[in-house]
């Protein structure tokens, strides 16, 4: 027997609405129900207008992100069941809304591209000197910051990006730390001047929300922090190499 | 992006957070609790006995680190603090608050130097 909730959802149809406005559905459920499928109940049987964005359905491609009561969740993370009060539903927080659960988030790309997230080497091994081995150590220092799946949440979730647009950011900055903590990568220098900027490690005043809401438990948080004491010995080192 | 000259300050935090978390509480403990309520005989901490700790080079050190350190701390928090609360203070105000900091830092090894001569 399906029970059936109240979901409300903050709408915005830039042609007709002059500013977002919230609409109720009741939506009937059952214990395995997520959001995502609510919505897609909506889309199919309530109002094909709803727009939101999704792909994968399995908490891997980091399209469903947007606000659940005000905590940013994934829509197919999140489930009918535990929400007995009802879901106040809204596009992701700090980002600007393109159309009702639809962010722009071509900010937050930026960010992720100004990192330099890939593995820098100007001198790759090749084929022949055979393969490139890692301890288990070596890969512990940036595997746990290698699970992100750039959904944005700890965007929404950080304050300081939310004051202030230029800061980089948690997902960023967590992902610019993989691959400096990479031992195949020769990129660290040119990442440093990121880390080491008012925008980079250092706009952060760690206040932990980020890696309270990441889906992945990437805990881009401590990944800052160990940012700003790479940025902190960074300082110290460029105080004795003068004109750098 | 400019290098940020954050690392002094946070390097100060962080220093000033270790001490305010693993000796500021002994340091209330004694001289807040143990000494009025007389668990330790107020004579060990008698004008005189404390004179001399803080005429020592170490006991001197040690007022120093305890006193100045936790200033950086607090100052470094509620500064942030500020831009938490969406107050973007400029650089007058961050010279004003680590001013503080530092103003009680010299001011306290002023005075242990003082102590020391
Ligand atoms: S760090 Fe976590 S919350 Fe942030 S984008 Fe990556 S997976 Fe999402
Ligand atoms: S639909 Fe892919 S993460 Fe939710």
């Amino acid at each position: 027997m399906a029970e059936v909730m109240k979901i409300e959802i903050l709408r915005y149809r830039p042609e007709t609405d002059k500013e977002p406005v919230w609409q109720t559905f009741d939506v009937p459920f059952t214990r395995e129900m997520s959001l995502l499928e609510a919505l897609a109940y909506i889309k199919d049987e309530l109002d094909p207008t709803l727009s939101y964005r999704w792909s994968c359905r399995m908490a891997i491609c980091g399209s469903c992100g947007m606000m659940v009561n005000g905590i940013p969740k994934l829509g197919c993370k999140t489930f009918l069941r535990d929400y007995p009060k009802g879901m106040k539903v809204e596009a992701l927080a700090n980002f600007p809304i393109e159309r009702d659960l639809v962010v722009d988030m071509s900010d937050f790309i930026e960010k992720l591209e100004s990192v330099k997230p890939y593995i820098i080497n100007d001198n790759p091994k090749s084929l022949d000197d055979g393969c490139h081995t890692q301890s288990p150590k070596d890969m512990a220092q940036y595997k746990q910051f290698s699970m992100c799946i750039n959904c944005g949440l700890c965007y929404a979730a950080c304050p300081q990006y939310g004051l202030d647009k230029s800061f980089t950011g948690p997902a960023a900055l967590a992902i610019l730390h993989r691959y400096n903590q990479d031992n195949r990568d020769a990129g660290k220098a040119e990442r440093m001047k990121i880390v080491n900027a008012e925008e980079g490690a250092w706009g952060c005043t760690f206040v932990g929300y980020c890696s309270q809401v990441c889906p992945k438990d990437v805990d881009p948080a401590a990944a800052i922090q160990l940012g700003k004491v790479d940025s902190a010995k960074d300082y110290v080192i460029a105080m004795f190499k003068p004109g750098e | 992006m400019k290098r940020s000259n954050e690392p002094v300050f946070w390097g100060m935090f962080g220093a000033g957070g270790m001490v305010a978390a693993l000796f500021t509480p002994i340091a209330i403990l004694i001289t807040g609790l143990l000494v009025p309520l007389g668990i330790i005989p107020a004579e060990q901490f008698s004008y005189e006995r404390v004179l001399a700790f803080s005429q020592h080079w170490l006991g001197a050190a040690v007022i120093w680190v305890i006193v100045s350190l936790p200033l950086w701390l607090c100052m470094h928090r509620l500064y942030h603090t500020l831009h938490d609360f969406g107050i973007h203070a400029g650089n007058l105000v961050k010279a004003l608050f680590y001013g503080v900091a530092f103003a009680g830092s010299v001011a306290c090894a002023t005075l242990l130097l003082l102590g020391l001569i």
